[in-house]
């Protein structure tokens, strides 16, 4: 009888915490769909008021409450793609060269110490960098080909984009490319090929699907930064002409004229800026995730 | 047709694309090189005696410190630490205890998507869901924002470490009769502990630089205040105001503030790595 006691006691403990493990687990799910809703709910009296013509429509004018969020999607598009267009060689290369070529040494701690500072370092830091110290290059260089010199812009927020998105999307890469077993490398290498052809016409091809998932995710991480690009972008609410134009993106009309919104129809219209900018990054996120996910099961 | 190619010209060809991605790869060093000499040469003057322990000073007068930030920084580090760490660990330790299954596979699911999500989506939805309700700007709703950043860093980490843990330990302290719990908590835990520091360090260094959540939340102020229903400053949000300020004197603050801010993340990161290598 005594010893039948706690032991009974034991055993509610252990169903009780293993409830409580199920719901951090539940509390999780809860989180992202309450997220999910909210932002929903939010935004409904613009989806309502507006429509599809949110999507395409290409004035944003808060004085007039006419909302389209056609230019910033626009500008999200650019800014993130040229981005991505600048960050590919440094973080291919990277990949590469630490993964086929420098495998051990001081270089390659420098290298992995440089990728280690620079995904350190805080968006904002790069914002106010960028503002001091690129912004008038860009500047210089503008006024030297004639067009009009802004300095912020398109084409400097998308230099520092590139520049923080590029540990993330080397760190990526160099982990698709250690997947590729090392039986197959060695058979290239022992049938006389040098590094140059393995990494060509086996590794690439090999990883191409896994690149390819590394490349979507990193745009998503590119399309979600904030601070860098709200200080860099030149925030203009018209359809960017050039890549030297100012522009906006999602995010950064969000950090500029969220707090300042106080009728509810453009305080409607700015959540659902958010919430397409949820949609868009769980997207690519997702299906990254999804394509490695396929790739590592079928190999 | 298959092209004959000369040993020789093969082998030029693989040192030149070899040198081709050293460049590019040590080219990348040079802006790194760059920001930090830059924030270093500008932020070191402004450090000073007054600077930890003053508040900003109006427009105009000289001098003034930070500290309402760096009080407001820590406090929000806090608030968001307490919320996130626990629920984060004990996520992690669902997850990787219950590997199949789809309950399991959605909050994996979730928790990856909540990582994607946008820092500024995070401060919309702090915004919606404490400050409208409590009507007005607050360090909790700050706090808030910041946790949700955190959560899935931690929660991450801790799965990652305890699915190396070998299964033997565990039915070691089963088979001594240890129930299910204590094997966890005393089992478990302890030997991973390192590795969700190390997480947990990580997460830290992640949202102390964060801005866009803070926007609408933490909001800002002027002066000193550790209450935590009322908005406050913080070294991120006052880089901000003050960087994009036409004040010179502001400026010079706001270089102080990235330094102290750079500082700060990136040693919490060095932290984290020999915590793990122990």
């Amino acid at each position: 009888m005594k010893t039948r006691k706690p032991i009974a006691l034991v055993e509610v403990k252990e169903f009780l915490f293993k409830k409580l493990l199920l719901l951090s687990g539940l509390t999780a799910i809860a989180l992202l769909v309450g997220l999910f809703f909210t932002l929903l709910f939010k935004s409904s009296l613009s989806i309502h008021k507006t429509g599809f013509s949110f999507l395409y429509q290409s004035t944003w004018d808060p004085v007039k409450e006419v909302f389209g969020a056609f230019p910033f999607l626009l500008g999200t598009m650019i800014t993130s793609l040229l981005a991505l267009i600048i960050s590919i060689p440094f973080s291919f290369g990277l990949s590469i060269f630490l993964g086929e070529y420098l495998k051990e040494g001081i270089g390659r701690s420098i290298l992995n110490g440089t990728l280690d500072l620079l995904a350190g370092i805080p968006s904002i830091i790069y914002g106010f960098w960028g503002l001091f110290v690129l912004v008038p290059v860009i500047r210089n260089f503008e006024s030297s080909i004639g067009v009009t010199a802004h300095g912020v812009g398109i084409l400097s927020s998308s230099i520092v984009l590139a520049l923080m998105i590029i540990p993330y999307s080397a760190s990526i890469s160099r982990e698709v490319i250690s997947l590729v077993p090392s039986d197959l490398k060695e058979a290239a290498l022992s049938l006389g090929a040098t590094p140059f052809e393995v990494i060509i016409k086996v590794i690439l091809p090999y990883a191409k699907s896994g690149i390819f998932a590394g490349v979507l995710m990193s745009f998503g991480r590119a399309i979600s930064e904030t601070m860098a690009v709200t200080m860099l972008i030149g925030n203009s609410n018209k359809i960017p002409t050039s890549v030297f134009s100012p522009a906006n993106t999602l995010a950064s009309v969000l950090a500029n004229e969220f707090a300042e919104a106080s009728e509810a129809v453009y305080l409607s219209s700015l959540i659902e800026l958010a919430l397409i900018l949820f949609f868009v990054t769980a997207i690519f996120s997702f299906l990254g995730r999804l394509i490695i996910k396929k790739w590592m099961v079928a190999q | 047709m298959i092209k004959a190619q000369t040993l020789q010209s093969r082998l030029i060809q693989d040192a030149f694309f070899k040198m081709a991605m050293g460049v590019l790869s040590s080219l990348l060093m040079l802006p790194l090189i760059f920001i930090l000499f830059y924030i270093f040469s500008h932020g070191i003057s402004a450090f000073s005696w007054e600077f930890f322990t003053q508040l900003p000073k109006p427009v105009g007068e000289m001098g003034g410190g930070v500290s309402n930030a760096i009080i407001g920084s820590l406090l929000l580090i806090l608030i968001s630490a307490l919320v996130a760490i626990p629920l984060g660990v004990f996520i992690g330790v669902y997850l990787s205890e219950s590997r199949q299954g789809r309950i399991p596979e959605i909050t994996r699911l979730c928790i990856d998507t909540l990582q994607g999500i946008p820092s500024i989506v995070m401060g919309i939805i702090a915004y919606t869901w404490i400050v409208m309700p409590l009507g007005s700007f607050s360090v909790l709703s700050g706090g808030i924002a910041l946790a949700l950043m955190m959560l899935p860093i931690v929660t991450k980490s801790t799965e990652e470490t305890l699915k190396l843990i070998p299964d033997s330990l565990k039915e070691a302290a089963f088979a001594l009769g240890a129930p299910y719990h204590t094997t966890i908590l005393k089992v478990i835990l302890p030997s991973g502990k390192s590795g969700i520091i190390s997480g947990i360090l990580l997460g830290i260094a992640r949202v102390s630089g964060e801005t866009a959540p803070l926007l609408f939340t933490a909001f800002g102020n002027p002066f000193m205040s550790v209450n935590i229903f009322k908005s406050a400053n913080s070294l991120p949000l006052l880089i901000f105001n003050y960087a994009t300020s036409p004040y010179q004197d502001w400026q010079r603050l706001a270089w102080g503030a990235s330094l102290l801010l750079v500082l700060f993340v990136l040693s919490l990161s060095i932290l984290a790595k020999v915590v793990v290598k122990k």
